[in-house]
């Protein structure tokens, strides 16, 4: 007869396991938005990378939620992937209960709320949410990970963050810039002004950093009775607006060098 | 499971302290939680016999696909005439790199899956779209479980008149492009594949999408250690699928004579 | 109130072979207000009459979205409606997260009939008090379906439930041939003809007792480009009722389509 008591629960520590699957991967590309007074852009480029390889050169990681919504994904592609199509399902129900979309402010909780439901699992994501507020202002929202998350008017993430940041915090911010007397630094730039920093940090990064390029991928959020500000005028514009309700979104495309 | 026969189908235990004599934490446990499983449940955590490369280009009448007949046991050439592709439905292919029992597997589920679709006879057959999107969903599913089916997938077809290439692999990391490639392939094929084919993909014949893989697998044969000069070529168009029989390419190996590290110098 | 011998259990067939508690369910239907359907080649609709308990009350709903692709009218308990309606969503989404397609609406009706069925034939439940109009698209086109609480689910060209739904049936049997080739606007022109039969003699159809579902390429007096479920009602509806023929009128030709420059939102 056995030693009976050799039979009893292994305990916890007693037999260490050995893991060596990693269930996690990181995919390129850079993700940016920024907001105005009565706009907001979201912006992505459109390269999937592992380590040195192009995986694809056009994989949307911007993605229209609503039409005053939409969220900007950035780090594991499958995680990626699978959270916005999960958002998509939670906004999907608020839509049966309600019959209107789920405001701003209530996604960006949601997302939180999502996001640390997977504290020890985490979807390897950064988020950057775009959009206008129900009062009717341009707001930028970013996360990290594990669902920190604070309203911000700008934002860049992914694998160029640190070349495009301090970028937008000098052109947005106006961060190391003197104002001169009388002409003080205004607190909201224009649409067209705006458009033009997006594609140029892109085309920057693409310079610099191996993981971004091929296309970019820019949302155009306009609040209620906002103008087109130019926005017709822009090549190539489209518009993805699906409901009544007066938020207008449009959506531009760009080459960017494919080296 | 109990394995200790003289145990069975005893009316009493004597390892039962009825007095509670033991302190709790010591006390003996005959029941759940110590049987086979009871240290854990292995998982996959490396492919045993795998297959190499998959190639698929988008053509002018469709999707076309390729990948050798060898399922290696390590360095060892294991098993010689192996299909890769496997047809699911009237106008899909999918080919798979990685762990051969896993792809198995997968063609088992994918079979499954067709019949049971196939019993509603409503007319409503899933294309390559929803095939890819099930496939993700499991390979993500099974990551998630750190219990990974270890395969690169390759899933190719036309569905409603477009054609449809689309990736998945054990991380549940998708892409599309006009051009695919898994493992050594999307190396040392994928550049070829994409000067061959990028911008002309309206363009390009079904005899020159052949010429294309073809030569292609010629440069993987010459390159890959795992790969063999026997391999097969899958083209899916509006018309349904066609995988041809095993075939080779010329090769001519009196060069590598020179090259150390190539031919079979040591020194 | 009439009563049968072998009704107190719906598991329990009667001598006559009928299942009595199934048949009071189908009464259930009968009591709600009506619900009218439609399909052409492009277009499946439906057409609800709203009922509300009194001056003080708002009309009680009739239409559920459950995709982009589907909708349905009910009549009967509103309560069981909402039960099934969310399994139908919740099916429509697993749909969507599986295989990414949108369901197809046979597959979504047989789901909901199979489960009526349970109902009818396990012990210690009741059947469903509702019955359903289903509209949607799909690979194979525009769809009309009824299901019934007796688990039966059928296809049709055009169908009316609810109280004194025969009428609308009488209508629709007279004039369906004609339903396949309309445009959108006849369509609803026909529905709403179909639905005022329901009434009673003083009442008539006006922006707050009528529901209107489409599933198809938006009519020139709707605002959208949107081509999915979508639910009309209240003062959207007037340029649809104003396309009936009058009650008293004698039966006109139909009306000419409605005229191309009617006022469309542009882009600015």
């Amino acid at each position: 007869m056995p030693d009976m008591v050799t039979l009893s629960y292994p305990s916890p520590s007693s037999k260490p396991q050995q893991r060596q699957f990693n269930p996690y991967s990181e995919n390129g590309g850079t993700i940016l938005a920024i907001s105005g007074a009565d706009f907001s852009v979201i912006a992505g480029d459109t390269r999937q990378s592992e380590g040195y390889s192009i995986q694809t050169r056009y994989a949307p990681k911007v993605f229209r939620l609503t039409d005053n919504a939409v969220l900007a994904v950035n780090g594991f592609a499958a995680d990626g992937n699978m959270f916005v199509k999960q958002v998509r399902q939670r906004l999907e129900w608020y839509r049966h209960a309600h019959a209107k979309d789920m405001p701003l402010r209530a996604i960006a909780r949601l997302i939180q709320t999502m996001l640390y439901a997977r504290r020890f699992f985490p979807y390897y994501v950064y988020n950057i949410l775009g959009g206008i507020e129900e009062d009717g202002s341009g707001a930028v929202y970013s996360f990290d990970p594990v669902g920190s998350y604070e309203r911000e008017s700008c934002r860049a993430a992914g694998a160029a963050q640190s070349l495009v940041q301090p970028f937008l915090d000098n052109q947005i911010y106006f961060k190391n810039q003197v104002a001169l007397p009388g002409h003080p630094h205004p607190q909201h730039l224009p649409l067209t002004t705006v458009i033009q920093l997006v594609i140029d940090s892109f085309t920057s990064a693409t310079e610099r950093h191996i993981e971004v390029g091929d296309g970019l991928e820019m949302f155009i959020v306009l609040a209620k009775g906002s103008p087109l500000y130019g926005l017709e005028n822009i090549d190539g514009v489209q518009e993805m607006t699906v409901t009544n309700e007066g938020e207008r979104i449009f959506v531009v495309r760009r080459n960017l060098k494919r080296d | 499971m109990d394995h200790f026969p003289t145990n069975w189908g005893r009316p009493r235990n004597d390892g039962f302290d009825a007095y509670g004599t033991y302190p709790i934490a010591q006390r003996p446990y005959n029941g759940l939680g110590n049987d086979v499983f009871s240290e854990g449940v292995q998982r996959t955590q490396q492919p045993i016999v795998t297959g190499t490369s998959v190639l698929a280009i988008k053509y002018k009448d469709g999707v076309m696909m390729s990948a050798d007949n060898l399922a290696s046991y390590g360095s060892l050439a294991r098993f010689k005439d192996v299909q890769r592709l496997h047809p699911v439905g009237n106008n899909t292919i999918i080919g798979a790199g990685g762990d051969m029992s896993d792809f198995q597997y997968i063609q088992a589920l994918l079979d499954d899956l067709m019949v049971e679709e196939f019993t509603e006879q409503d007319g409503h057959a899933l294309g390559p779209g929803e095939i890819h999107e099930y496939l993700s969903q499991v390979m993500y599913a099974r990551r998630s479980k750190m219990d990974p089916l270890w395969n690169s997938l390759i899933v190719g077809g036309v569905q409603d008149g477009k054609r449809f290439l689309s990736y998945v692999d054990l991380l549940g990391t998708t892409y599309s492009a006009s051009t695919l490639a898994t493992g050594y392939g999307s190396y040392i094929a994928q550049p070829l594949l994409r000067k061959a084919v990028e911008g002309n993909e309206d363009v390009i014949t079904e005899e020159e999408a052949v010429k294309i893989l073809e030569q292609s697998m010629k440069v993987l044969f010459y390159r890959d250690a795992r790969s063999l000069n026997k391999y097969q070529i899958a083209k899916i168009t509006g018309d349904g699928v066609a995988i041809s029989e095993s075939r080779s390419v010329d090769t001519h190996w009196s060069f590598a004579d020179g090259i150390r590290g190539y031919g079979a110098q040591t020194q | 109130m009439f009563r049968n011998t072998y009704d107190s259990d719906n598991t329990v067939f009667s001598p006559q072979g009928r299942l009595h508690q199934v048949e009071y369910a189908l009464e259930a239907v009968k009591q709600g207000s009506a619900a009218v359907g439609l399909r052409s080649k492009t277009h499946s609709i439906l057409l609800a009459l709203k009922r509300s308990t009194g001056e003080l009350a708002s009309y009680q709903q009739k239409m559920f979205r459950i995709d982009d692709h589907v909708g349905i009218a009910i009549a009967g308990l509103t309560s069981d409606a909402r039960v099934l309606s969310n399994f139908m969503r919740q099916q429509a989404m697993s749909s969507k997260m599986a295989f990414n397609r949108p369901v197809p609406v046979n597959r979504l009706v047989s789901a909901i009939a199979d489960k009526a069925q349970v109902n009818t034939q396990e012990y210690g439940r009741r059947p469903y008090g509702v019955g359903f109009l289903v509209i949607g698209r799909d690979q194979s086109g525009p769809h009309l379906y009824e299901f019934s609480p007796s688990g039966n689910s059928y296809e049709y060209y055009a169908m009316s439930i609810g109280a004194r739904s025969q009428s609308a049936k009488t209508y629709l049997e007279k004039h369906y041939e004609s339903f396949a080739d309309c445009s959108l606007e006849d369509l609803i022109k026909h529905g709403l003809h179909a639905l005022r039969e329901t009434l009673q003699q003083d009442k008539d159809l006006n922006v707050n007792n009528t529901s209107i579902g489409i599933v198809g390429a938006p009519s020139a007096h709707e605002k959208t480009t949107n081509v999915s479920f979508r639910i009309l009602e209240g003062e959207t509806i007037q340029p649809f009722l104003d396309t009936m023929v009058p009650k008293d009128a004698p039966a006109a030709a139909p009306a000419p389509p409605a005229s191309a420059d009617e006022d469309v939102q542009m882009a600015e």
